[in-house]
């Protein structure tokens, strides 16, 4: 049993730092292996409903706009690179810099949920929210219900990666102001990294949804 | 503990990548090459994942035992799709009264 001072970066019960950091690294990542499951689930309703009906899955996903989609993970992907950059300020020790990226990752990632803000707006307008008042054009009345499947899926499966994203905000937050006060050092940054882990794996969600639920079917009549 | 801290070069290459797959998974989309477009967005959409899963989350330094974890959460996703669709591609396959 190893006796040593306790310091936030090497607690009691851990043999080394570097235990602790691999430990504090294992548990973010087991948590993210849940959270793939999770979004798993939906992904996979999404996979039987378009099997089922690809005409008008096809249709209804060409309501969509595909430029507006891609531009939006454009942004996420710039974030995430701003934070890499925060974990790498961390690395190295630059307390300015690791403010500077934070700052940066969750401006971009406000500008990514703004812009879902905007779609789900237009949604709105042009009658595509599932519901009594749900209408898409130029589509038989006895298909409306299965077009209607495919917006459910489209809010639940945004609407749950929209969340996601608050929640990093609010982490991200967190990692800001202990960055301001100085707490992350080359010695001791786990705290950033594992942020960095989560807000990564949020675009890598976004990855797949894009593809799926933008562009698949643009051609299929 | 000393780990390998990747450059700020490594990590823009990796990040132009990511946004050259991103435009070209879009170009693709509007090109008709019938059931590939699924394959080829997929396969796209894979490539950026592991560019972020093993270079920004930093999975190419990690411990094995973590590397072990990411592939089983792979392979539980794997068993969930690939037996929930064998059941349904596979219905109707059989003159069962019923079904």
């Amino acid at each position: 049993m190893a006796s040593h001072t306790e310091t936030v970066a090497l607690r009691e019960q851990f043999e080394t730092a570097g235990q602790q950091k691999e430990a504090s690294t294992l548990g973010m990542w087991i948590f993210l292996v849940t959270e793939v499951m999770f979004f798993g689930g939906l992904f996979l309703a999404y996979m039987v409903y378009r099997g089922l009906f690809p005409d008008i899955f096809s249709t209804a996903s060409n309501t969509l706009n595909i430029v507006i989609g891609a531009v939006n993970t454009a942004v996420l992907l710039c974030s995430s690179f701003t934070m890499v950059l925060a974990v790498h300020a961390a690395q190295i020790g630059s307390r300015k810099a690791i403010v500077v990226f934070l700052i940066l990752t969750m401006l971009l990632g406000g500008v990514f949920l703004g812009v879902k803000a905007y779609e789900w707006n237009e949604k709105f307008e042009e009658h595509h929210v599932p519901g009594p008042s749900f209408n898409l054009e130029n589509m038989a009345p006895d298909k409306q219900g299965h077009a209607q499947l495919f917006f459910s899926l489209y809010f639940a499966m945004t609407g749950l990666h929209a969340l996601h994203m608050i929640i990093g905000e609010g982490l991200l937050l967190f990692l800001l102001f202990h960055a301001y006060a100085g707490k992350y050092t080359p010695k001791y940054y786990t705290p950033v990294d594992i942020g960095g882990l989560y807000w990564h794996f949020v675009d890598i969600i976004w990855i797949f949804l894009f593809p799926l639920l933008y562009l698949i079917g643009r051609h299929h009549h | 503990m000393r780990e390998h801290i990747d450059s700020v070069k490594t990590y823009a290459f990796v990040f132009v990548a990511l946004l050259a797959l991103t435009a070209l998974t879009t170009l693709v989309a509007e090109v008709d090459m019938g059931p590939l477009n699924v394959a080829v967005a997929l396969l796209i959409a894979v490539i950026k994942m592991l560019l972020v899963a093993l270079f920004f989350m930093h999975l190419r330094h990690s411990p094995v035992l973590t590397k072990v974890m990411v592939c089983g959460g792979l392979l539980w996703l794997f068993i969930l799709m690939v037996l929930t669709m064998a059941d349904f591609v596979s219905r109707n396959w059989l003159p069962v009264p019923g079904v």
